[in-house]
Protein backbone atom coordinates (compact mmCIF):
# COMPACT_ATOMS: atom_id res chain seq x y z
CA UNK A 1 0.00 0.00 0.00
CA UNK A 2 0.90 3.23 -0.65
CA UNK A 3 1.25 5.85 2.33
CA UNK A 4 2.69 9.01 3.78
CA UNK A 5 5.91 8.85 5.78
CA UNK A 6 7.36 12.23 7.18
CA UNK A 7 5.94 14.13 4.13
CA UNK A 8 6.84 11.79 1.78
CA UNK A 9 5.21 8.90 -0.67
CA UNK A 10 6.33 5.75 0.81
CA UNK A 11 5.09 2.21 -0.92
CA UNK A 12 5.17 -0.52 2.17
CA UNK A 13 4.30 -4.00 3.18
CA UNK A 14 4.32 -3.40 6.89
CA UNK A 15 0.54 -4.06 7.71
CA UNK A 16 1.23 -2.30 11.27
CA UNK A 17 3.07 0.98 12.81
CA UNK A 18 5.09 -1.75 14.40
CA UNK A 19 5.99 -3.20 11.35
CA UNK A 20 6.63 0.20 9.22
CA UNK A 21 9.39 1.63 11.57
CA UNK A 22 11.22 -2.17 11.85
CA UNK A 23 10.88 -2.01 7.82
CA UNK A 24 12.61 1.72 7.56
CA UNK A 25 15.23 0.45 10.61
CA UNK A 26 14.09 3.59 12.59
CA UNK A 27 15.09 3.16 16.52
CA UNK A 28 11.90 2.14 17.71
CA UNK A 29 13.07 3.47 21.47
CA UNK A 30 14.26 6.34 20.40
CA UNK A 31 11.26 8.03 18.30
CA UNK A 32 7.77 8.86 18.66
CA UNK A 33 4.89 8.40 16.52
CA UNK A 34 1.32 9.58 15.14
CA UNK A 35 -0.69 8.14 12.68
CA UNK A 36 -3.54 11.00 10.93
CA UNK A 37 -2.23 13.50 13.60
CA UNK A 38 -3.10 11.65 16.64
CA UNK A 39 -0.11 10.38 19.11
CA UNK A 40 -0.06 6.52 18.79
CA UNK A 41 2.23 5.38 22.19
CA UNK A 42 4.84 2.97 22.11
CA UNK A 43 3.05 0.22 23.75
CA UNK A 44 0.15 0.56 20.84
CA UNK A 45 2.16 0.60 17.87
CA UNK A 46 1.58 -3.17 17.27
CA UNK A 47 -1.65 -3.09 17.54
CA UNK A 48 -2.03 -0.13 15.05
CA UNK A 49 -3.09 -1.14 11.67
CA UNK A 50 -2.35 0.99 8.72
CA UNK A 51 -4.49 1.62 5.67
CA UNK A 52 -4.13 2.80 2.35
CA UNK A 53 -3.29 6.72 2.10
CA UNK A 54 -2.33 7.12 6.45
CA UNK A 55 -0.27 9.97 7.45
CA UNK A 56 2.46 8.79 9.99
CA UNK A 57 5.17 11.09 11.71
CA UNK A 58 8.01 9.66 13.19
CA UNK A 59 9.74 12.57 15.28
CA UNK A 60 12.88 12.40 17.45
CA UNK A 61 14.34 14.97 19.24
CA UNK A 62 15.91 17.72 17.86
CA UNK A 63 17.75 21.43 19.42
CA UNK A 64 14.92 23.74 20.24
CA UNK A 65 14.62 27.09 21.55
CA UNK B 1 8.89 27.12 42.31
CA UNK B 2 8.53 25.05 38.87
CA UNK B 3 5.90 22.40 39.67
CA UNK B 4 7.97 21.58 42.67
CA UNK B 5 11.71 21.56 41.17
CA UNK B 6 13.88 24.29 42.82
CA UNK B 7 16.48 25.77 41.17
CA UNK B 8 19.89 27.21 41.79
CA UNK B 9 20.18 28.22 38.71
CA UNK B 10 17.30 30.98 37.16
CA UNK B 11 18.53 31.09 32.89
CA UNK B 12 16.37 28.15 30.96
CA UNK B 13 18.53 27.61 27.66
CA UNK B 14 17.62 26.93 24.09
CA UNK B 15 19.21 24.21 22.35
CA UNK B 16 19.16 25.51 18.91
CA UNK B 17 21.38 27.40 16.45
CA UNK B 18 24.57 26.70 17.98
CA UNK B 19 27.43 26.66 15.67
CA UNK B 20 28.19 22.86 17.00
CA UNK B 21 27.20 20.36 19.50
CA UNK B 22 30.79 20.75 20.71
CA UNK B 23 29.73 24.23 21.25
CA UNK B 24 26.21 24.18 22.68
CA UNK B 25 27.97 21.44 25.42
CA UNK B 26 30.22 24.01 26.44
CA UNK B 27 27.57 26.55 27.10
CA UNK B 28 24.89 24.61 28.60
CA UNK B 29 28.07 24.15 31.31
CA UNK B 30 29.22 27.68 31.17
CA UNK B 31 25.46 29.60 31.43
CA UNK B 32 25.24 27.07 34.83
CA UNK B 33 21.61 26.02 33.67
CA UNK B 34 19.75 23.66 34.82
CA UNK B 35 16.91 23.52 32.12
CA UNK B 36 17.16 23.34 28.56
CA UNK B 37 14.44 23.22 26.25
CA UNK B 38 14.69 20.53 23.11
CA UNK B 39 11.98 20.40 19.91
CA UNK B 40 10.65 17.49 18.38
CA UNK B 41 11.27 17.16 14.17
CA UNK B 42 11.64 14.38 11.72
CA UNK B 43 13.86 11.58 12.75
CA UNK B 44 16.65 11.95 9.69
CA UNK B 45 17.22 15.68 10.65
CA UNK B 46 18.48 15.56 14.24
CA UNK B 47 21.77 13.73 15.01
CA UNK B 48 23.02 11.58 17.91
CA UNK B 49 25.52 13.73 19.08
CA UNK B 50 22.45 15.63 20.30
CA UNK B 51 21.07 13.10 22.11
CA UNK B 52 24.01 12.42 23.75
CA UNK B 53 24.13 15.92 25.06
CA UNK B 54 20.84 15.46 26.50
CA UNK B 55 21.81 12.47 28.54
CA UNK B 56 25.43 13.98 30.10
CA UNK B 57 24.11 17.82 30.53
CA UNK B 58 22.05 16.20 33.75
CA UNK B 59 19.90 19.37 33.00
CA UNK B 60 16.00 19.05 33.48
CA UNK B 61 14.75 18.48 29.57
CA UNK B 62 11.49 21.46 28.68
CA UNK B 63 10.42 19.85 25.26
CA UNK B 64 8.64 22.87 23.44
CA UNK B 65 5.81 22.59 20.88
CA UNK B 66 7.91 25.38 18.52
CA UNK B 67 6.15 25.67 15.34
CA UNK B 68 2.49 24.37 16.15
CA UNK B 69 -0.47 26.63 15.32
CA UNK B 70 -2.95 24.96 15.99
CA UNK B 71 -4.39 23.45 19.18
CA UNK B 72 -4.12 19.59 17.65
CA UNK B 73 -0.81 20.16 16.70
CA UNK B 74 0.12 21.57 20.21
CA UNK B 75 -1.67 18.51 21.87
CA UNK B 76 -0.32 15.61 19.29
CA UNK B 77 3.42 17.15 19.97
CA UNK B 78 3.18 17.21 23.40
CA UNK B 79 1.78 13.49 24.08
CA UNK B 80 4.66 12.72 21.54
CA UNK B 81 7.19 14.14 24.04
CA UNK B 82 6.60 13.37 26.90
CA UNK B 83 6.66 9.44 25.50
CA UNK B 84 10.23 10.60 23.99
CA UNK B 85 11.47 12.50 26.96
CA UNK B 86 9.91 10.93 29.76
CA UNK B 87 8.46 14.55 31.58
CA UNK B 88 5.45 15.69 32.08
CA UNK B 89 6.98 19.27 31.34
CA UNK B 90 5.87 20.85 28.29
CA UNK B 91 6.58 24.61 27.06
CA UNK B 92 3.35 25.44 25.28
CA UNK B 93 3.87 27.24 22.11
CA UNK B 94 0.48 27.92 20.38
CA UNK B 95 1.77 30.68 17.11
CA UNK B 96 -0.92 33.03 16.10
CA UNK B 97 0.73 34.72 13.62
CA UNK B 98 4.18 33.32 11.44
CA UNK B 99 5.56 36.61 10.63
CA UNK B 100 5.61 38.23 14.44
CA UNK B 101 5.44 34.61 16.24
CA UNK B 102 3.49 35.95 18.69
CA UNK B 103 1.05 33.76 20.45
CA UNK B 104 -2.55 32.86 19.89
CA UNK B 105 -3.82 33.03 23.09
CA UNK B 106 -7.69 31.91 22.24
CA UNK B 107 -5.84 28.08 20.97
CA UNK B 108 -3.12 28.75 24.31
CA UNK B 109 -5.74 28.28 26.40
CA UNK B 110 -7.46 26.03 25.26
CA UNK B 111 -4.37 23.80 24.26
CA UNK B 112 -3.64 24.03 28.21
CA UNK B 113 -6.93 22.88 29.30
CA UNK B 114 -6.56 19.68 27.48
CA UNK B 115 -2.99 19.27 28.34
CA UNK B 116 -3.01 20.12 32.40
CA UNK B 117 -6.10 17.61 32.22
CA UNK B 118 -3.64 14.52 30.54
CA UNK B 119 -1.49 15.60 33.75
CA UNK B 120 0.99 17.86 31.71
CA UNK B 121 3.05 20.29 33.48
CA UNK B 122 2.63 23.35 31.13
CA UNK B 123 5.21 26.43 30.62
CA UNK B 124 2.75 28.63 28.17
CA UNK B 125 4.76 30.98 26.10
CA UNK B 126 2.38 34.16 26.16
CA UNK B 127 1.94 37.60 26.38
CA UNK B 128 1.64 40.35 29.01
CA UNK B 129 -1.77 40.26 28.85
CA UNK B 130 -3.11 39.92 32.46
CA UNK B 131 -6.79 37.93 31.29
CA UNK B 132 -5.28 35.17 29.38
CA UNK B 133 -2.88 34.95 32.34
CA UNK B 134 -5.80 34.52 34.64
CA UNK B 135 -7.44 32.06 32.06
CA UNK B 136 -4.11 29.85 31.87
CA UNK B 137 -4.18 29.60 35.45
CA UNK B 138 -8.04 28.80 35.66
CA UNK B 139 -6.91 25.84 33.08
CA UNK B 140 -4.34 24.11 35.42
CA UNK B 141 -0.96 26.06 34.45
CA UNK B 142 1.10 26.75 37.28
CA UNK B 143 3.29 28.89 35.65
CA UNK B 144 3.20 31.81 32.92
CA UNK B 145 5.89 32.72 30.64
CA UNK B 146 5.35 35.55 28.81
CA UNK B 147 7.21 37.14 25.88
CA UNK B 148 10.22 40.28 26.68
CA UNK B 149 9.30 40.73 22.63
CA UNK B 150 8.96 38.68 19.43
CA UNK B 151 10.86 35.46 19.43
CA UNK B 152 14.69 35.90 18.57
CA UNK B 153 14.35 39.96 17.89
CA UNK B 154 16.32 40.40 20.61
CA UNK B 155 14.68 43.78 21.47
CA UNK B 156 14.65 43.02 25.01
CA UNK B 157 11.93 44.15 27.50
CA UNK B 158 9.46 45.77 24.79
CA UNK B 159 6.47 46.82 27.06
CA UNK B 160 8.79 46.79 30.85
CA UNK B 161 5.56 48.49 32.20
CA UNK B 162 3.02 45.62 31.07
CA UNK B 163 5.61 43.22 32.58
CA UNK B 164 5.78 45.45 35.60
CA UNK B 165 2.50 45.14 35.71
CA UNK B 166 1.82 41.57 35.15
CA UNK B 167 5.00 40.75 38.34
CA UNK B 168 2.30 42.77 40.32
CA UNK B 169 -1.05 40.81 39.40
CA UNK B 170 0.20 37.53 39.94
CA UNK B 171 2.51 37.91 43.11
CA UNK B 172 2.28 34.08 43.82
CA UNK B 173 2.72 32.64 40.54
CA UNK B 174 6.12 31.12 39.07
CA UNK B 175 6.89 33.98 35.91
CA UNK B 176 9.28 33.53 33.29
CA UNK B 177 10.69 35.83 30.50
CA UNK B 178 10.81 33.55 27.50
CA UNK B 179 11.98 34.96 24.13
CA UNK B 180 13.34 38.55 22.74
CA UNK B 181 15.98 38.75 25.18
CA UNK B 182 19.40 39.78 23.42
CA UNK B 183 21.76 41.01 25.87
CA UNK B 184 22.75 40.02 29.96
CA UNK B 185 21.75 43.44 30.93
CA UNK B 186 17.48 42.70 29.54
CA UNK B 187 17.47 39.92 31.47
CA UNK B 188 19.07 41.37 34.05
CA UNK B 189 16.58 44.12 34.29
CA UNK B 190 13.78 41.04 34.37
CA UNK B 191 15.42 39.58 37.17
CA UNK B 192 15.12 42.96 39.04
CA UNK B 193 11.43 43.54 38.46
CA UNK B 194 10.90 40.36 40.46
CA UNK B 195 10.75 37.88 37.23
CA UNK B 196 11.58 34.12 38.35
CA UNK B 197 13.82 33.24 35.57
CA UNK B 198 14.52 33.93 32.13
CA UNK B 199 14.65 31.54 28.93
CA UNK B 200 16.16 32.50 26.15
CA UNK B 201 18.56 30.45 23.28
CA UNK B 202 18.95 33.32 20.04
CA UNK B 203 21.38 35.67 22.22
CA UNK B 204 23.64 32.96 22.98
CA UNK B 205 23.40 30.90 20.10
CA UNK B 206 24.53 33.82 17.14
CA UNK B 207 26.81 35.40 19.70
CA UNK B 208 30.66 35.56 18.79
CA UNK B 209 31.65 33.56 21.62
CA UNK B 210 28.56 31.67 22.89
CA UNK B 211 30.22 29.74 25.68
CA UNK B 212 31.27 33.46 26.90
CA UNK B 213 27.70 34.80 26.17
CA UNK B 214 26.16 31.80 28.35
CA UNK B 215 28.56 32.42 31.03
CA UNK B 216 27.42 36.02 30.92
CA UNK B 217 23.74 35.65 30.63
CA UNK B 218 24.25 32.98 33.96
CA UNK B 219 26.56 36.14 35.98
CA UNK B 220 23.78 38.73 35.09
CA UNK B 221 20.48 36.35 35.48
CA UNK B 222 21.99 35.37 39.25
CA UNK B 223 22.75 39.57 40.20
CA UNK B 224 19.41 40.31 38.29
CA UNK B 225 18.01 37.72 41.22
CA UNK B 226 20.20 39.02 44.25
CA UNK B 227 19.43 42.82 43.54
CA UNK B 228 15.96 42.07 43.63
CA UNK B 229 15.93 39.72 46.69
CA UNK B 230 17.97 42.54 48.10
CA UNK B 231 15.47 45.83 47.55
CA UNK B 232 15.94 48.04 44.77
CA UNK B 233 16.29 51.77 46.39
CA UNK B 234 12.93 53.57 45.33
CA UNK B 235 12.83 56.10 41.95
CA UNK B 236 13.32 60.12 42.70
CA UNK B 237 12.79 62.66 40.53
CA UNK B 238 14.85 65.08 41.74
CA UNK B 239 18.66 64.52 43.03
CA UNK B 240 19.26 63.91 46.97
CA UNK B 241 23.04 64.50 48.47
CA UNK B 242 24.01 61.58 49.17
CA UNK B 243 26.42 62.95 51.58
CA UNK B 244 25.52 64.18 54.86
CA UNK B 245 24.99 68.08 54.66
CA UNK B 246 25.59 68.38 58.60
CA UNK B 247 29.20 68.99 60.06
CA UNK B 248 30.10 70.37 56.52
CA UNK B 249 32.61 73.03 56.74
CA UNK B 250 32.18 76.87 55.70
CA UNK B 251 34.91 77.71 53.46
CA UNK B 252 33.34 80.51 51.61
Amino acid sequence: MRIDLNGAPVTTTARTLAALLAEHGFDAASVATALNGQFVPRSARDATALEDGVKVEVLSPMQGG
Amino acid sequence: MFYGAELNCRLMLGTAQYPSPQILREAIAASGTEVITVSLRREGYGGSAFREILHECGCRILPNTAGCHTVREAVTTAQMARELFGTNWIKLEVIGHADTLQPDPFALVEAARILCAEGFQVFPYTTEDLIVGERLLEAGCHVLMPWGAPIGSGQGLRNIEGLRTMRAHFPGVPLVIDAGIGAPSQAMAAMELGFDAVLLNTAVAKALDPVAMARSFGQAIAAGRAAFQAGLMPRRDFAEASTPIFGRAVLA
